[in-house]
């Protein structure tokens, strides 16, 4: 049988707008997926390791604050430090356009805005994640 | 035969005629239900309100139990109080804000504080790197607090703060600003949000374990009903909790639930409830479903009337008044063709007013995507300005008492929160609720109903899940300096360069011991506030004493 896939869901920074990440969590549930959310209050290095923990193969951040160009960067750089290239990385919250560029020039593969449906989301990790 | 009589057997011939016709011309819909899931009838006639009781359930405005509103001439008297949120970078930034605000005609001040100053921390801590001055404005020290409200009269304006676990502190700070103008702090008027139960179920921003959060609280009453009896020292908020994706019944039921526990632990720590009655305020949000808003507003007012009154046996009148904020429903706005939500908040804040609020904040269209722009806050404040100068609704008192569907809701709403707090109190109470995650489950619930509801397409987000179009991504929104974090901290770095440390350090021992015994906390967090002690330094030393909360993690 197949693995489930493996998801992180996480919220990096101070904001504790959760509601997102709680829906996006259980439609990924839903979806078949094995879900860990972290909670709020989570460094880029807790994220790291929790994925590394629980041989994550996505991760899945969201913020509402506008720490997203300080935070979403900082855990793809350590990803990259500790040598991992095969977790997917994605994010969504109130992140204005003109950010997003930047975001996937620092390898977060997607931003979902606002009013994104889950199932968006779900299509998106299941034609994306880097480990079969 | 009686009129009743008469009026079922009209009633049934009517339901005998629809149905025929129905045959032939069906409904839209096969179920109609309101913005929260709840059931709606075809039709409601005095049939449905055969138990109101006109005194008993109504009353007359300023009256128990205050459905009608807690003032005798409402709105005609005075309006409500216009009150946007705003806050962002520097104080010397969102100073520039209020005081444009006030220009414009608002009413009153409303500060939004960055989350490194909600969760106690300052701006060169660790943990707030990239957050300065994001959500709001960044404030380290009483200085800062200076440099916000200056050239500003706090004698003139009343503040309300969105400030949870470190109310005290930025409490302490504003009395602290006021006696430097000159203004003593019996003539301050202002809010503090200070409603931490709340932060554990839906906000985020909790520092302190419930117990000695309920003291700092309860801490706050006391001092504040002798020293600043103007004050409102806490706003009840089911604003957040709505926000999370309750229902209307829940953030009503919710929300008393955490009113309870504070009125509870207040009389506990020994206060007289008719001496901090009166300055509990709340704080609700307003969503699209005009009517059910509307009803929410007067069924809360009924209950928590009831509430002090049969509970608490409070005696004077105003403890018994539920007084509340409205914001608009910063859930309800869309990223997609953001003009949209203009017409949104108009209708919300219809219903605030309609329902009877004290004050509100009105969304600015482009909240979903960022922060608001100058323009688009000032849309907003107008759109309050035309409901109160324009509409009408201002000019008389509770326009729609006697609807037969708002006064059915009002009651069907009023039903819901009763058997909520039934529940709860058979759990032992908001705290015992909230430590076994009952209150977030039920929540969430409701949360991913609504979600799915809407990707289903069997609720209609106007622009989002239909009549949707391509658009250009909005210009001109407002970007926070990303430069705010290193200047906040440069300012700390001066301060604790300039001030005397030996003072700072004594009272931040001072305030050690109190922490450890029983003193109300207020006296000793003023003096290091006064002394320049920074917030991270005084939550760190009730960090030290009181521990951290630690939030089970569910969804």
């Amino acid at each position: 049988m197949d693995r489930k896939i493996r998801v992180v869901v996480a919220k990096p920074g101070l904001d504790g707008h959760d509601r997102g990440a709680k829906v996006i969590a259980r439609a990924l549930r839903d979806a078949g997926m094995e879900v860990i959310y972290t909670g709020l209050r989570q460094t880029p290095e807790q994220i790291v390791d929790t994925a590394l923990q629980e041989d994550a193969d996505v991760i899945a951040l969201s913020i509402l604050s506008g720490a997203h160009n300080h935070l979403f960067p900082r855990v793809t750089e350590l990803l990259a430090e500790k040598g991992v290239d095969d977790i997917l990385v994605f994010g969504g919250g109130v992140i204005p356009e003109e950010d997003i560029p930047f975001l996937k020039s620092k390898g977060i593969a997607e931003i979902f805005g606002p009013g994104t449906p889950t199932q968006v989301t779900v299509d998106f990790i299941k034609t994306n994640v880097k480990r079969k | 035969m009686s009129d009743k009589e008469e009026l079922r057997k009209a009633r049934d011939a009517w339901d005998e005629k629809t149905a025929k016709a129905m045959a032939r011309f069906p409904e839209r819909k096969a179920k109609f239900v309101t913005g929260s899931d709840a059931p709606v009838n075809r039709l409601y006639t005095p049939l449905d309100l055969s138990d109101q009781d006109y005194i008993k359930d109504l009353g007359m405005p300023g009256e128990f139990p205050f459905t009608r509103g807690v003032q005798s001439t409402m709105y005609r008297g005075r309006l409500w109080t216009m009150r946007q949120y705003a806050g962002f970078g520097t104080a010397e930034e969102s100073n520039a804000r209020y005081r444009y605000l006030l220009a414009q005609g608002q009413t009153g001040l409303s500060v939004a504080f960055d989350l490194p100053t909600q969760i106690g921390y300052d701006s060169d801590h660790a943990l707030a790197a990239g957050e300065v001055g994001k959500v709001g404005v960044a404030i380290d020290s009483l200085e800062d607090m200076e440099t916000l409200f200056s050239s500003i009269p706090l004698d003139k304006v009343s503040t309300s703060m969105t400030i949870n676990a470190p109310a005290a502190v930025l409490l302490a700070m504003y009395i602290a600003v006021a006696e430097k103008q000159g203004v003593p702090a019996k003539a301050l008027e202002g809010t503090i949000q200070n409603d931490i139960l709340k932060e554990y179920v839906a906000r985020g921003t909790y520092i302190f374990p419930p117990e000695p959060s309920m003291r700092l609280i309860t801490d706050i009453f006391a001092y504040c009903s002798a020293e600043v009896p103007n004050w409102n020292t806490i706003s009840i908020s089911g604003y957040h909790i709505r926000e999370a994706g309750a229902t209307a019944v829940q953030e009503v039921a919710f929300t008393l639930a955490d009113g309870i526990a504070y009125v509870d632990a207040a009389i506990k720590a020994g206060l007289d409830v008719d001496e901090f009655g009166p300055r509990l305020s709340f704080f609700f949000n307003a969503h699209n479903d005009l009517f059910e808003e509307v009803a929410k507003f007067r069924a809360a007012r009924r209950v928590w009337a009831h509430i002090m009154r049969d509970r608490f046996h409070a005696k004077n009148p105003k403890s018994l008044m539920l007084r509340f904020h409205t914001q608009t429903g910063g859930s309800t706005l869309t990223a997609q063709q953001p003009k949209n939500n203009v017409v949104r908040v108009a209708i919300q804040a219809l219903a605030a007013v309609l329902g009877g609020t004290q004050s509100l904040h009105t969304n600015s269209m482009d909240e979903a995507l960022a922060l608001p722009s100058e323009e688009s806050v000032k849309l907003a404040l107008r759109t309050q300005q035309i409901l109160a100068y324009e509409s009408g609704i201002a000019e008389t008192v509770d326009p729609l008492a006697g609807s037969y569907y708002v006064e059915s809701l009002t009651s069907s709403i009023e039903k819901g929160v009763n058997a909520y707090l039934d529940r709860i109190d058979a759990m032992g109470g908001a705290v015992k609720a909230i430590e076994q995650g009952f209150i977030q489950q039920e929540i969430q619930d409701s949360a991913y109903a609504w979600q799915m509801d809407m990707e289903r397409g069997d609720r209609v987000v106007v622009g989002l899940n239909k009549f949707q179009a391509k658009e250009e991504p909005p210009k001109g929104l407002l970007r926070v300096d990303p430069l705010v974090g290193e200047r906040q901290i440069a300012k700390l770095k001066a301060l604790k360069a300039r001030r005397d440390n030996a003072a700072v350090d004594a009272a931040l021992a001072r305030l050690k011991v109190a922490a450890q015994g029983t003193d109300n906390l207020m006296p000793p967090i003023l003096d290091a506030v006064k002394a320049y002690g920074t917030l991270g330094e005084i939550c760190d030393v009730l960090r030290g004493v009181f521990g951290e909360y630690s939030p089970s993690v569910m969804f």
